[in-house]
């Protein structure tokens, strides 16, 4: 039997790349087929140490790909067993087509993924256009913004993923190298409790079940195969619910609020900024920043789930504001397509809701391009011409050599 | 699977009953037809090695016709007979009622 490392809870200096390993070693899953890659290198290399010490029950299998960990890991998860993984950028790229399979044959996966840039050129550092473009292959996506939010999410993932209404893949992304190599305090749980609150793997249809045999990944053709896709809609649906359903049952159990998205300061605010990541801490202390030094009422919706997208938590929270124009951060480009993936999404929104607030979009640190303390003022005076009725730019970038 | 709403079918296109394929019509796939010729056949059996789809029905050790619910037409067991008493014809010949 694996031993008891963590008996209360902890306060400790951790980098993501640790907090993530610290969660997957108190998960226990019974698979874990990972490759090596920036940034996230680091997290398999603590997870194979705990795996070479005895603390865990895993079967670690090194591949020699990525596309290779996530076919391991769809294997191990029709079998019935928890299977996990984790990659960084060209790593998510080159995984792309199993992404599709994980989420097709509806298996509970759960995977870090250390946001970094795609090549070309070539670049290790961290931004967001790997999960983007992964965004349609039918996973749960939930991003963290510091290293105990990456833990915390990771911990509730596989209870998302493994309830029966969703039985969907989750991948949990966290910023490369700003959050994955920077140390801060975690607060780590007990190792019971974290058992306790994920519990028994719930297994359906599982392959080792030699009573019932099963056929997992058979070809569907044009007369099933649209019936398929369209349940995995449904479960998209339901992934919703689930999501703030073990959101709450993690605040009944430690004490800490998890929603769909996290907004501040956003009652009085006169404008809105929308971020996914690692920036929304930043944004934060800007927010706090000019409201003492300026009194410019500046709000914040962080995103945390991205898919399904909160839609309506997005557009409740702009309405119960005072919102004047909003500025909409995308650490992605969409070539040939207006502002990033996430101003698409918000967009969507205010259309559904049929409320149209102005926005600005700004695309910021690509290839971990630094956006710090200034480059966000910046922002926030664009988003506050946008509501004066100022001409402002469509597409701006933050800290561009212009 | 055929004609069931997407709200009754197993999730993840599991198959969830053992030894199924036998049910699954793969003969309407076939856009050319092996057609049997009794009084040329030997008996050889080659056909019956060959068919990757177990279509060659034999009774009493003798060669007597093809499953037509399942061939798919490759027409391996034509290429392979010895005396040309398989012979691929097209499809549409068979199916006016179509």
């Amino acid at each position: 039997m694996r031993p008891e490392l963590i008996k209360e809870i902890t306060y400790v200096p951790y980098s993501g790349n640790m907090a993530a390993a610290e969660a997957m070693r108190q998960i226990n899953p019974d698979v874990v087929a990972a490759y090596p890659i920036t940034p996230q290198t680091e997290l398999m290399q603590f997870f194979a140490d705990f795996v070479a010490n005895g603390l865990v029950d895993t079967e670690y299998i090194p591949v020699e790909s990525e596309h290779s960990a996530m076919s391991a890991c769809v294997g191990a998860a029709a079998s019935g067993a928890r299977a996990m993984t984790a990659t960084a950028g060209p790593g998510l790229a080159y995984m792309w087509e199993v992404l599709g399979i994980a989420s097709g044959m509806r298996l509970p996966i759960v995977m870090t993924v250390v946001n970094r840039a795609l090549s070309a050129p070539i670049n290790i550092h961290g931004d967001q256009s790997d999960a983007m473009g992964a965004r349609d292959q039918g996973w749960i996506m939930l991003f963290s913004e510091n290293a105990e939010e990456q833990y915390d999410n990771l911990i509730q993932a596989f209870k998302i993923a493994e309830d029966e209404r969703t039985r969907l893949p989750v991948m949990v992304g966290m910023d490369g190298f700003v959050i994955s190599h920077s140390i801060e305090r975690v607060r780590l749980l007990p190792d019971k409790a974290v058992e306790e609150f994920i519990g028994e793997t719930k297994v359906m249809y599982p392959l080792l079940d030699v009573e019932n045999p099963v056929t997992h990944g058979p070809v569907a053709m044009t007369d099933s195969y649209m019936e398929f896709k369209r349940q995995q809609r449904e479960a998209m649906m339901e992934a919703y619910k689930v999501i703030r359903e073990v959101g709450q049952q993690f605040e009944e159990a430690f004490g800490k609020k998890y929603e769909h998205i996290e907004t501040y300061k956003i009652d009085d605010a006169d404008y809105v900024l929308i971020i996914i990541g690692s920036t929304a801490g930043t944004a934060k202390f800007v927010i706090d920043k000019l409201r003492e030094e300026k009194g410019i009422k500046v709000g914040l919706i962080k995103i945390r789930t991205y898919r399904p997208f909160p839609y309506y938590d997005v557009m409740d929270a702009l309405e119960s504001s005072n919102c004047k124009a909003v500025g909409v951060f995308d650490r992605a480009e969409t070539f040939g397509a207006v502002g990033g993936p996430l101003y698409s999404d918000v967009a969507t929104a205010m259309h559904l809701r049929g409320k149209l607030y102005p926005i600005v979009s700004f695309i910021y640190g690509l290839g971990g391009r630094d956006t710090n303390v200034h480059h966000i003022e910046e922002a926030i005076d664009k988003v506050m011409q946008k509501a004066a009725g100022k001409e402002v730019p469509l597409i701006n970038y933050l800290n561009l050599k212009e | 699977m055929m004609g069931k709403s997407w709200k009754e079918m197993p999730i993840g296109a599991v198959i969830p009953e053992p030894g199924s394929s036998e049910k699954y019509n793969t003969g309407e796939w076939r856009a050319w037809r092996p057609v049997f010729e009794a009084q040329k056949c030997v008996n050889c059996m080659l056909c019956w090695v060959f068919c990757p789809d177990s279509c060659i029905l034999v009774k009493e050790e003798k060669m007597v016709g093809i499953d037509y619910e399942h061939c798919k037409g490759c027409g391996i067991c034509a290429h392979e007979c010895p005396t040309k008493a398989l012979e691929m014809k097209p499809e549409y010949l068979f199916r006016e009622e179509d």
